[in-house]
């Protein structure tokens, strides 16, 4: 914090400020290493009396800086409003100690500055307004984990039977009957996305039956990393089926980046092998019914889902049956029978139950003009 | 009219003749886009990511760390090799691992706690209303480990028309904006191409 003002002429600058007055009674500048965050940023803060004062005086503001090590000169870090009173720096290097100076001038040569002290950034290590996050997948956790060891421990879990779920045997029985392969796609999505997680893990037990069917299926990438860990996937697969020598590692493939080249590729393959089913599971965009309609018109069974809720409208039009939000999601649970996964979804289950209450807690104390609740779940 | 925009309308009718069925000038068209586009991006890596992310700080700036990334890509290519394949577990691990480290967390904020604050509304009008009812409703209808029966499965049936209600909106808002780039590409042919509009 300080310290240091000048109402001084442009002739006479340079000479100037070499001895500033200190006045920090009246004004002041703060700076500081901006606070949670991953660094490489320094807030500036200004004010006090005498820039309140001044501001109606003065018509340009500048924010200057110096690296302290260098003994550099000083340079622009930004030009601003006069009425502005912080600033955040962006482009600075951590633990490298800056000062920073911010000149009020007025077109007729006079100018008035202050000077900080020498200051650093660093990396935060933890993000304390995301405290409730950290809360939340605690809580999720803690339940997730309750429930899948019950799993572990052999208790059985009721769960209700979804449509598109149970289409997904019928769909590669009736492949099998055909004679004709199955068709696999995992969207657009990166490999670090859910969804793409989450159709990895269908995608291993479509490619169980379709080795144990012995029963081509194709799958044309948009990503080279998600083709790389398809590849391991379906092998393992094969491998667990008992038939790694069904496996064709050219039928699980990288195509493009490009979305409608994607698309287009994709449509070709449907046309031209033509897959008695199709199984668009991951994360769609724009390319969603392209590809949906084309796989229509060539008469495949076609089973979607995926966590776009905007491409979940095309898909509900143009397949045969989908998966909704969740289910998509729960659809790995029901398809490998694993008690890690149903107990999972157990757990979720009561995720909702504490999802509901807490958000109809929030809207009665709302109601009442109490809004603390809410507050809790505010994110900086 | 330019050579460019010559061959783009050439190829933007040759996609379009799919439409009438799979023939040879389309496969030509779906080619060269697929050849164009893996030849842009294995360019935009090199450019935008390999020289200044690692080539760069390895090699001019002489940051070691950088070494680590370039032994997991190198890693990674190994794939093609039969011998040393299954060293390109590594980096696909990291990259799953880490990925889902950071998207989870980020998944918990932006579609639950956001979500939840969010519907946190005051029941003083009937909009807010319905959208607690409708978000409990859909909330039902993902209950997995109960059956849907009674005033239970009222609630879930709520939620699903809720549901359907969004879809049916969503889809009427997205084919909208797909006609208006469908206008787009008539205006570029009849335009940019033939000039036969303005």
């Amino acid at each position: 914090m300080t310290d240091k003002v000048l109402y001084i002429h442009k002739p006479f600058l340079i000479l100037l400020i070499l001895t500033l007055i200190p006045f920090s009674a009246q004004a002041a500048i703060d700076t500081y290493d901006t606070p949670n965050d991953g660094g490489n940023s320094i807030t500036v803060t200004w004010g006090g009396e005498v820039i309140a004062q001044s501001r109606d005086k003065f018509t340009s503001l500048d924010i200057q800086r110096q690296k302290v090590a260098e003994s550099a000169g000083w340079e622009t870090a930004a030009v601003l409003p006069v009425t502005d009173s912080v600033f955040v720096d962006d482009s600075v290097k951590d633990n490298i100690p800056y000062k920073y100076r911010i000149v009020f001038s007025a077109p007729e040569g006079e100018a008035l500055i202050f000077e900080s002290e020498p200051v650093k950034s660093s990396p935060q290590f933890f993000n304390t307004k995301r405290l409730n996050v950290l809360i939340g997948v605690i809580i999720c956790c803690v339940i997730l984990f309750y429930y899948i060891y019950e799993s572990r421990k052999g208790k059985k879990f009721y769960l209700r039977p979804i449509g598109g779920l149970q289409a997904i045997d019928d769909a590669v029985g009736r492949a099998t009957e055909m004679g004709k392969p199955i068709l696999y796609s995992a969207g657009r999505g990166k490999m670090q996305r859910v969804a793409t997680i989450a159709s990895m893990n269908v995608l291993s037990s479509v490619a169980t039956k379709t080795a144990e069917y012995n029963t081509p299926l194709i799958f044309p990438n948009s990503e080279p990393v998600v083709a790389a860990v398809a590849q391991e996937v379906v092998y393992e697969a094969y491998l667990k089926a008992g038939h790694p020598d069904r496996y064709n590692p050219d039928d699980v493939f990288y195509l493009t980046d490009s979305q409608f080249g994607y698309a287009a590729a994709v449509d070709g393959i449907m046309v031209r092998r033509k897959p008695a089913t199709n199984l668009f599971i991951g994360t769609f965009e724009a390319e969603s019914l392209i590809l949906a309609e084309t796989g229509n018109s060539i008469g495949a069974i076609q089973i979607a889902g995926t966590d776009s809720t905007i491409q979940l409208a095309f898909f509900i039009v143009a397949c045969d049956y989908f998966l909704i939000g969740e289910e998509y999601f729960a659809a790995s649970g029901y398809l490998s029978k694993d008690p890690m996964v149903l107990g999972s979804l157990k757990g979720q289950d009561w995720l909702k139950i504490i999802v509901g209450g807490a958000i109809i807690l929030g809207a009665v104390l709302e109601t009442a003009g109490i809004g603390f609740f809410s507050k809790l779940f505010g994110i900086g | 009219m330019d050579i460019s925009t010559t061959i783009a309308a050439i190829l933007t009718l040759a996609i379009y003749s799919f439409l009438y069925r799979d023939n040879p000038v389309y496969k030509t068209a779906e080619h060269i886009l697929l050849g164009v586009s893996v030849g842009y991006f294995v360019v935009i890596t090199i450019s935008n990511t390999i020289i200044p992310k690692l080539i760069i700080p390895l090699f001019v700036d002489g940051e070691l760390i950088y070494i680590i990334p370039a032994l997991l890509g190198i890693a990674m290519l190994l794939r093609v090799t039969k011998q040393f394949s299954h060293i390109s577990r590594i980096p696909l691990a990291l990259i799953i691992g880490v990925g889902a480290g950071i998207a989870i967390p980020a998944y918990m904020q932006a579609h639950l706690i956001a979500q939840m604050k969010a519907t946190m509304l005051p029941l003083s009008n009937i909009s807010n209303i319905v959208i607690i009812i409708a978000v409990l409703s859909v909330l039902v209808y993902f209950f997995f480990s109960r059956k849907h029966e009674g005033a239970f499965g009222v609630t879930a049936k709520a939620g699903i028309y809720f549901l359907m209600i969004f879809f049916g909106s969503t889809f009427g808002y997205t084919v909208m904006a797909r006609i208006s780039l469908l206008i787009g590409r008539i205006q570029f042919l009849l335009g940019d191409w033939l000039g036969i509009i303005r």
